[in-house]
């Protein structure tokens, strides 16, 4: 068996201890990014641009060039830069809300475009930065701070299936996948399909992470598992969605 | 590079619009982001026809918010970046340009100014001097040039590159659909021919090297743990635009020692001012005038310094007193009397303005 490092190269030691709540799934999917960015040996040219939200915590998380943009345009912030110099790679990193509500044009029309760029979105169904608001992601049913009754779907609509969205109406060479942090290693694979994806210039990457909000949930660490691997899972499949050779899952 | 769009000195007869894509290319701007809005429309349809000739390139987006931050991200690689845009699409393009202000992103933009929200009217106005001066939730620290003709539209977007990347201050022309859209005749020109050279531009990320270990990567944030933290960059940041101030302010004057009557206008509206004042001087009145060609900075000094001179000054606008406003602030304490000939939406003619100074000239008496 192939034993990791324990930490990646590509982290930047001296903001560690990362500054994401324990038990919060930020860091595992930024561990699996830093893994593949030091297997793919891109670290000097990646930029890693990220959203509002909790992931601005992770503006100086990596020793490779990071800009934090405003809350849901870091796509269009991405694709600028990689337009002007399609050299660099660049992945665009952000929470459910800035992907899917406030910045959901942007990831509609870069992905349409075909744009070659990654998009790495963290589902945690809700709104953690702002103090647990529903996210276009909350489960039906699911209580948060706005829906204190739970996710009335009549009233508050549907959650937004986001890979579904994204596979539907991206071309052939697109990347799209759904991973989660309970499974690691698939969730890496998966980052590292869509970076290698956009190397090969094949097309728009996305990759949507599964993630945790013990702080928002309110939930210890066996209900927070529980909450991800059982009605997360039941309500978001994992799996590839689209991959260039047309491959599913 | 390919062959250089334009040699030495050209005559030409052309829209505005057509003048900023001329110049955009003679001051080597590598990439435009845009999305379409009357009456900007042709920078765009221009900068599309030439682009590809000379090797640059052009991203239409989904709205100007993503032009906005586009362009940012073009500027951040390291590009001669620019958008152009007018009336709603200026107020989306205050969000990315709040985070080029904060993170002195050196982004160009061009406003072709219309009258009033949604579609109001397509034409023309002077109502957006606020937006473009104090837009977004900043300080106000860009660099505003406001242009009268098409020669100055050219001038001026080839300067407001260098502007922008020397001061790294997002830098804006100030125009309008009469400039836009109005056939005049300029000179084009290789800013090289001229002595201008071109500043140089620089990548925020995608330097050589490996981050962390060759050379520090960039962290580029506008989130800060406390108050003083944030207090801290603001003040360096108003310090630096207080310093260049001086070197950047661009104003013109006429005939301002000892006038009975100082006009003060912008943009095309000054064409009409100017005119009137040497009218006016012809005739032996003693008008004269003072244009702001920067309305951010403002060149508060030489305005004091004209008004002090000046029995009354009158402020002419397209507006509801938008330059007013800059005025009053930029003349505060001093207690010279200002009238107003305010016209918000519509164009303003010498003949107005000479009317209207003659009567006040008579009531004096
Ligand atoms: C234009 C704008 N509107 C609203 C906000 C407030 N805001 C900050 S973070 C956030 C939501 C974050 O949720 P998400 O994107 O899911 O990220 P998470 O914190 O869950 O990782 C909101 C609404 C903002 N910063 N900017
Ligand atoms: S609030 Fe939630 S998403 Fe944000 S750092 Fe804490 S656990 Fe993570
Ligand atoms: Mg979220």
């Amino acid at each position: 068996m192939e034993v990791l490092p324990k930490i990646p190269k590509s982290w930047n030691l001296e903001s560690k201890p990362h500054k994401f709540c324990p038990g919060c799934g930020h860091g595992l999917v930024l561990k699996a990014l830093g893994q593949v960015i030091d297997e793919l040996g891109i670290q000097d040219r990646v930029v890693f641009g990220c959203d509002i939200g909790c992931s601005l915590l992770a503006w100086d998380f990596f020793n490779v060039d990071s800009v934090q943009t405003h809350h849901g345009r870091t796509t269009p912030v991405m694709v600028g830069i990689k337009r002007a110099n399609p050299e660099l790679i660049v992945v665009a990193y952000m929470g459910d809300g800035g992907g899917y509500a406030i910045g959901s044009q942007h990831l509609v029309n870069a992905a349409t475009r075909d744009d070659k760029i990654t998009v790495l979105l963290v589902n945690n169904t809700i709104y953690a930065m702002t103090g647990g608001q529903m996210a276009p992601t909350t489960m039906p049913g699911q209580k948060t701070e706005t829906t204190p009754y739970g996710r009335d779907v009549g009233v508050a609509g549907y959650p937004m299936m986001g890979p579904e969205m994204v596979s539907a109406i991206t071309q052939e060479g697109a990347y799209v996948a759904r991973g989660s942090v309970a499974r690691f290693r698939k969730l890496k694979q998966y980052i590292k399909n869509a970076l290698q994806n956009q190397m090969d210039e094949r097309g728009f990457s996305f990759v949507e992470a599964l993630s945790t909000c013990p702080t928002n949930w309110r939930t210890n660490a066996e209900k927070t598992w529980a909450f991800l691997e059982e009605q997360m899972t039941d309500q978001y499949p994992p799996g590839e969605f689209k991959t260039p050779q047309g491959k599913e899952g | 590079m390919g062959e250089k769009p334009i040699k030495g000195e050209q005559k030409a007869f052309m829209t505005g619009n057509e003048a900023v894509a001329w110049a955009a290319l003679a001051a080597d701007a590598e990439i435009m982001y845009g999305y379409p809005i009357t009456p900007q429309n042709e920078v765009m349809q221009y900068w599309t026809r030439l682009a590809p000739k000379y090797d640059k390139r052009f991203l239409q987006t989904e709205d100007e918010l993503s032009a906005g931050f586009t362009t940012v991200g073009g500027v951040l690689a390291g590009r001669r970046a620019f958008t152009a845009t007018a009336g709603p699409g200026n107020v989306l393009m205050q969000e990315p340009m709040s985070m080029a202000e904060a993170m002195r992103i050196p982004t160009v933009v061009v406003i072709q100014q219309r009258g009033g929200p949604s579609t109001a009217t397509v034409i023309y106005s002077q109502q957006e001097v606020t937006l473009t001066c104090f837009g977004g939730n900043g300080e106000g620290l860009r660099i505003v040039y406001s242009t009268s003709s098409h020669q100055e539209l050219f001038d001026y977007t080839i300067k407001a590159f260098n502007t922008a990347w020397k001061y790294r201050f997002p830098t804006f022309v100030l125009a309008d659909g009469y400039q836009a859209k109005m056939r005049e005749s300029l000179v084009l020109y290789d800013p090289q021919a001229k002595g201008i050279e071109m500043v140089p531009t620089e990548s925020f990320v995608g330097k050589p090297g490996t981050p962390g270990e060759d050379r520090p990567p960039a962290h580029l944030r506008n989130t800060y743990n406390t108050e003083e933290e944030l207090f801290d960059v603001l003040s360096k940041n108003i310090r630096e635009f207080e310093e260049n101030a001086p070197e950047i302010t661009e104003y013109e004057e006429f005939n301002t020692d000892d006038a009975d009557l100082l006009l003060i206008a912008h943009g095309i509206v000054f064409r009409s001012a100017a005119m009137a004042a040497r009218e006016l001087a012809g005739e032996g009145q003693k008008v004269g005038y003072f244009r702001p060609i920067t309305l951010r900075p403002f060149p508060q000094e030489e305005l004091r310094q004209a008004a002090a001179k000046a029995k009354q000054v009158m402020v002419v606008e397209s507006a509801y007193g938008q330059l007013l406003k800059l005025v009053k602030e930029n003349l505060y304490g001093m207690e010279v009397p200002i009238k107003t000939h305010l016209r918000p939406g519509v164009g303003i003619t010498p003949e107005e303005i000479v009317a209207d100074t003659k009567k006040i000239l008579g009531e004096g008496e």
